[in-house]
Formats: C-alpha cells, structure tokens, sequence
C-alpha cells in the first residue's frame, strides 16, 4: 500500500494524542488549572492534527461531514463519530477543570473510553480488510492500542504504566511483523486463484493491460526492498520502544522524558510507514507484483 | 434508496445482472476497454479522465482492463514439453452479492442496488477516500484523478434500461462491442438466462472465490488446447514436401563415401 504521509501522520498523531486524553481522562495525572490546560491543549492539539492530516488525501474534503453518516456499517464512519463524541466529551471535562476547577469523573472516564473506541475504530479500519493479509487480524488492533497507550503514557508522565506498556507494545509489534511477512502466502489468495488458471498450469504476468502506470499500482502495489524494510524495522524498534524505556529507567528528569517522548514518536512514524510500505494488497496478483 | 441505509448490503436482490466473460474466446483487442472508456465519459457521472496523455508518463481512469496471462502447463510423461498458452483476461467489476467495497464506504455513496444487484456510486455523496478500492480485490475502482471520485463499472446502467436506444444497443457497452462475442450479458438469478446456461454448460467460475465476495460475473475457462507439439502428424502439406532424394548419387556420392572413408 502507498504511505501516503498524511495517512501516517495522522494515524501517528491522532494514536498518541487520544493515549495522552485516555489518560487525563482517568485522572493521570491529576492536574488542574494551567497544568491541566497544557496537558488537554497537547492531547487535542495532537488528536485534532491527525485527524485534520487525514482529510489530506480526500478527493473531496469538503463533503467530510457525510462520512459521519454510515456507522452501522463502516469503520471509517465509526471511527469518525467515536472521535467527534470523544473530543465533545473531553473537551466538556477540561473545560470544567481549567475553568472551574471541578472534576467530573464519569465524564472523563467516558471521553477516557470514547478514546480508546476511536483508536479501536481507526486500527478495525485496516484490519477488517481481507485485502490486505498482513493487516487482515486481531494483532493489528492489538498493536494500535497498545502503541497508544504506551504513548498516552509515556506524554502524560505515567512512567510507571510506560515501563510497562512499552515492552507489551514491542513485543506485540515483533510479533504482528513475524506473522505479517507469511500472512499473503496463508491467505490461499494467489495467482491461480486470482486468474482461476492455476488448474492449466504456472500462471505469469504476461503483458499488463496499460503501458504507463495508474491508480491501483500507485495506490495498491507499492513495493519496499526487504533490506530496506528491516533495517527500518530496526529503528522503529530501538526508538519506538527500547530507548525510551532505557531513558525512563533513568531516575526522574523532565529533559530525558522529552528526548524519550521526541524518540517514541519518531519510532511510531517509522512502524507506521512499515504498515503501509510493507502491507501486499492482492489485486498486485493481476499485475504479477506480488 | 433511504439515506443511511445504503452501505448496508439488500439480503437478497430481485435480478442479479453480470457479464459472463469467455477466456476461450476473448483475443486480447482491448475494444471493449476503448468502448467503456468511450461511453462512460460521454454519459453518466463524472467523466473518466486522463493525465499527461501525450508524454512519457501517460495515466488515466478506466473501468474494464484486459490483463494478459501465460500459463505454462506441467509436463507429464505424455507430453513432456507442453506449449504456454496465452490468455487475454479482461477485468472489470463483478458486482458481487457480497461486496465489501460497499460495506467500507463511511458515506453511503456506494451501494448495491436492491432491484437488480448493480453496484453503484453516488458521485455527488463520494468524498474520495479511497477505501472502497482498498476493499475491493479486484481492482475494480478507481478514483479519478481529476474528480476525486471514485469511478467503477456502472454495468452500462444509462444503456441497459435505456428506451431511447434501439433494442439491440441495451447491452454494456463492452459487450455490445466485443468482436469475439466473448462477453455476454444478462440475468443471474434466471436458472434459463443466457448467462445462466452458458455458466453452467461451460464452468464458469468466480475469481479469488476465498475473499468471499460471491461475484455475479463468472469468467469460463480456456477450453484444453490441441497438442500440436505432439507425434500425430496434423500438417497435410507435409507428406509432399519430402525430400525426393535422401542419398546423393554420381558425383557426390562418390565424394561423400570417399570422405567418409578418410
């Protein structure tokens, strides 16, 4: 699949902000007054971002509102209501603890739940796609909320929870990558199956159906050399995960929770990029690119 | 159609319009590709544009492509060296019972019509996310470049039921236009169609059948292929075309068996 930057950007941005609101939701930290605004300014500031990125790459960005409409059957219908009633919620929560310091706990474990629903939503949107065999399984909103709420902790000074959340996000990315690399080859989708030939013989590409390139291979057939793919992986490990683990083990100091913080997201940029540069769509069958 | 019932999938549609597409006789001429193209940016919806058509890095929409496959069979013990056959496979969409393309959609734009099973787009509903061609196998949608809507066989809906044309011109475009005869038209859900008997006489079969989308088209195999690379001698001509002297004599003769001897 193409990465397209906004796409990552925004499922980057959009992850780690509603972590950090899933956590001020339940009160970690308990802040109130100016701290409290910084806190929300930074979940729904990285929240808003991403989901503004992701308007990026539509055809027509101004009919957004209609994608609202079909929540009984889309995902990407859902994860936009659950994301708006999270907002509204948190935002009613904050503003009764910036400005009137009073705290409304059910609310923010509510807009706490809406949070994690939208995260749940956004990953349902990739992993429901029988298209996409690396993204078609239960790890992958596995692997989204646990980035996110490793990453929700670690913003919101959680240490404690992120030297926990961490390792599980890790592992869980080390394993959806391990089943990920077979997952095209156990999905029984092929080129014989593809053409309905495979019974005549060795089915190959023989001539494409178009000299130039078009929507479909820009879209659906990106390609990365696997040298490529895991020296990226490598990265998206050491920062993602391990070195803000190793800087948090080091006693209390805010500079190194803010290089851990700076590390972690460029760490999740790279997976996020692996998720959609690494992820084989099968109508690359017909073109004879897979 | 209600608003906010569309990307829901009919239980049931009344007719289940498709195409059947014959392998066996499809010869790879792409008229059908140029006819879609043609009708489908004349008429209905948004037209199928393309970009940098006269330089290198040519691009455009369309919604039927033909594909050209080998198939290169196993050898056996009766025929160790058998030939590749090339197929010329055109593609477009399957308007399947199960279409996950219509399901994704967030904004109801795509459907599946309820009275005869043609998946749609309402264009003016399309924000042109693109998830719909990320749901669909086959690469049956493409979102135009210029529109920034998503663009998909429309089964020549503005032709099939279309009263101002003369009766034999109610087909898909493609199929009207095929000079092999190798697409056909008609009803699904009729055991008696054309379509239906032609699928079941033939074998027609769906593609990727474990993505479980059901398609209504069916797509009927290459009939087997003669076996010209066989013993059995299929050239008439050739019997007399021997050569009418197989030892050279006089001359010749006398050289060849002398420089045999050497």
């Amino acid at each position: 699949m193409h990465p397209a930057p906004s796409v990552i950007v925004f499922t980057t941005l959009s992850g780690l902000g509603f972590g950090l609101l899933f956590f001020l939701g339940l009160g970690l930290p308990d802040v109130s007054g100016w701290v409290a605004f910084v806190f929300f300014a930074l979940g729904f500031g990285l929240a808003v971002g991403g989901l503004l990125a992701s308007t990026f790459h539509l055809g027509h960005p101004e009919r957004a509102i209609k994608a609202f409409s079909q929540w009984r059957s889309s995902w990407l219908s859902r994860e936009g209501v659950a994301a708006v009633a999270a907002l509204v919620i948190m935002g009613i929560y904050a503003a009764a603890l910036i400005f009137l310091d009073k705290k409304l706990a059910p609310l923010g474990w509510i807009g706490a739940a809406l949070s994690l629903a939208t995260v749940y939503a956004t990953s349902m949107i990739y992993a429901q796609l029988t298209t996409v065999p690396r993204w078609k399984t239960a790890l992958t909103p596995a692997l989204l909320l646990s980035i996110s709420l490793a990453g929700g902790a670690l913003l919101a000074g959680q240490l404690a929870a992120a030297k926990i959340l961490l390792p599980i996000a890790a592992v869980i990315q080390v394993i959806w990558w391990v089943r990920g690399d077979n997952a095209l080859k156990q999905s029984g989708t092929d080129m014989a199956s593809a053409t309905g030939l495979g019974n005549i013989g060795t089915v190959r590409a023989f001539e494409p159906p178009h000299t130039g390139t078009n929507y479909l291979l820009r879209e659906l057939v990106f390609q990365v050399g696997r040298k490529h793919a895991l020296k990226v992986r490598a990265m998206a490990l050491i920062l993602g995960f391990i070195m803000p683990v190793l800087l948090i083990l080091i006693p209390f100091a805010h500079v190194l929770i803010l290089v851990a913080i700076v590390m972690h997201l460029m760490g999740i940029a790279a997976s996020r990029w692996l998720f959609f540069a690494e992820a084989e769509h099968v109508v690359g069958l017909y073109y004879g690119k897979r | 159609m209600e608003g906010g019932q569309m990307t829901t999938l009919p239980e049931n549609t009344t007719r289940k319009l498709g195409l059947v597409i014959d392998l066996d006789t499809c010869v790879g001429c792409h008229a059908c590709v140029i006819s879609c193209k043609g009708w489908n940016t004349e008429n209905y919806g948004a037209p199928l544009s393309d970009q940098n058509a006269y330089d290198g890095a040519a691009s455009g929409t369309f919604l039927n492509r033909v594909h050209s496959y080998e198939v290169q069979p196993l050898a056996t013990s009766a025929m160790p060296h058998p030939a590749a056959q090339l197929v010329h496979f055109p593609k477009s969409c399957l308007h399947c019972e199960d279409a996950p393309c219509v399901t994704v959609c967030p904004t109801g734009a795509s459907y599946k019509r309820v009275e005869d099973g043609i998946v749609l787009v309402n264009e003016s509903d399309c924000i042109g996310c693109g998830l719909c061609a990320w749901a669909c196998p086959y690469g049956a949608r493409e979102l135009d470049a210029a529109e920034g809507v998503m663009k998909k066989c429309t089964l020549c809906v503005d032709r099939i039921y279309n009263d101002n044309l003369p009766e034999e011109d109610r087909v898909p475009a493609c199929v009207r236009t095929c000079p092999a005869g190798a697409r056909h038209f008609g009803d699904f859900a009729d055991p008696e169609s054309n379509v239906s008997k032609l699928s079941a006489e033939r074998g027609g079969m769906d593609l990727m059948p474990e993505q479980g989308t059901k398609p209504v088209n069916k797509y009927l195999p290459p009939r087997p292929k003669d076996q010209m690379d066989q013993s059995e001698q299929i050239d008439i001509l050739a019997p007399f075309l021997e050569p009418v002297m197989e030892e050279p004599k006089g001359f010749l003769g006398w050289l060849d068996k002398a420089l045999e001897k050497i």
